[in-house]
């Protein structure tokens, strides 16, 4: 290590220096400290799957269709509980058969047969026309089974963070690198 | 004013198009959710507190047909944000939306029910669906309108 003057140069040295001085029983001690903090993770996110019914309870909003109540970035949860019925005016998340993106719209049409059978239209608060545009080709109605949950609760901003990431992967990996070498050198005193 | 139109451009083999114009007037005064067509009532103010960002009302038609148990058609919508007059009075409108049933179910339909609804959007958290506790039955014809005026 070139010998440096100066504080800053020091504690480098010190954080280098106490990786080297790490055994390999504590490094494997931090490597499943952050296993555990990962799995407790994705067990809260598989929890929420099962109490929403929803396969995705969590969804960024990604367009402007639905302004002035919901812009780019805004967080929604949903739910998607199989026996809450589908009517005018909720506010339900789609995905179009074939496509992968969530659509977040309004319901506009509601027609069910007496064993069930949904069929309904939507459409964004902020655009002018329905939706059958963004159906696929010779689809008029969706169906319970595009659904991916209905809009329960919504907080403002929180998901830009995913948009971010998203447009700006460097972003992204040095969010991970950052939080890599947290887990790594934290040491608990 | 209730109008049955054979229809000509829905995506689908000939269904019952109709027409409705109402008026709305909605006064919002002490919270009682309550709403009555044609007649002062509804009173929205109290219901925008703090976390009360925007109110989506929507007036929809149900009813039931032949073809199907349940039918909700959305006619007209609006945004009402937090800051803009509470106090409603719209005379003689047209639906916004076109009133298509799924089938030929609105012609002869003396139960067409027409409730005015809200969401309610916060600045964050709950969104809830509410209805207006009044509603106003408008029956349709039993023959078809010929003309096409409107």
């Amino acid at each position: 290590w070139p010998r440096s003057g100066g504080i800053r140069g020091g504690a480098a040295m010190d954080l280098f220096g106490d990786l080297r001085r790490m055994n390999k029983r504590q490094l494997y001690y931090q490597v499943l400290n952050f296993a555990m903090i990962v799995s407790s993770a994705l067990m809260i996110w598989k929890g929420l799957i099962v109490v929403t019914g929803s396969e995705s309870p969590i969804v960024v909003v990604l367009s402007g269709s639905m302004e002035p109540a919901f812009h780019r970035g805004d967080l929604l949860f949903l739910t998607n509980f199989h026996d809450d019925p589908i009517r005018a005016g909720e506010i339900v998340v789609f995905k179009v058969e074939g496509r992968d993106i969530p659509i977040v719209h309004r319901v506009i049409k509601v027609h069910e047969k007496g064993n069930g059978n949904i069929k309904f239209l939507t459409k964004g608060d902020n655009n002018e026309v329905d939706d059958r545009g963004l159906y696929k080709e010779g689809q008029n109605w969706l169906e319970k089974k595009d659904v991916v949950g209905r809009a329960r609760g919504f907080l403002p901003y929180v998901g830009m963070v995913t948009i971010i990431m998203n447009d700006y992967p460097k972003f992204k990996y040095a969010l991970l690198a950052v939080m890599g070498a947290y887990v790594l050198l934290k040491r608990e005193s | 004013l209730r109008k049955n139109v054979e229809d000509f451009t829905g995506p689908r083999e000939r269904s019952d198009l109709g027409f409705v114009t109402f008026d709305i007037t909605a006064d919002i005064l002490n919270g009682k959710k309550c709403m009555v067509f044609f007649l002062t009532g509804i009173h929205l103010q109290s219901i925008f507190d703090w976390n009360v960002k925007q109110l989506f009302l929507y007036l929809s038609a149900e009813y039931s047909t032949k073809n199907n148990a349940l039918n909700q058609v959305v006619l007209w919508d609006k945004i009402m944000l937090r800051g803009d007059n509470p106090r409603l009075s719209l005379k003689d409108m047209k639906s916004k939306y076109f009133f298509f049933d799924d089938g030929n179910g609105l012609k002869g339909n003396r139960n067409i029910t027409l409730t005015l609804s809200w969401n309610v959007v916060p600045n964050a958290g709950i969104l809830p669906l509410v209805t207006g506790s009044g509603h106003v039955s408008v029956p349709f014809p039993d023959t078809y309108e010929t003309t096409k005026s409107y």
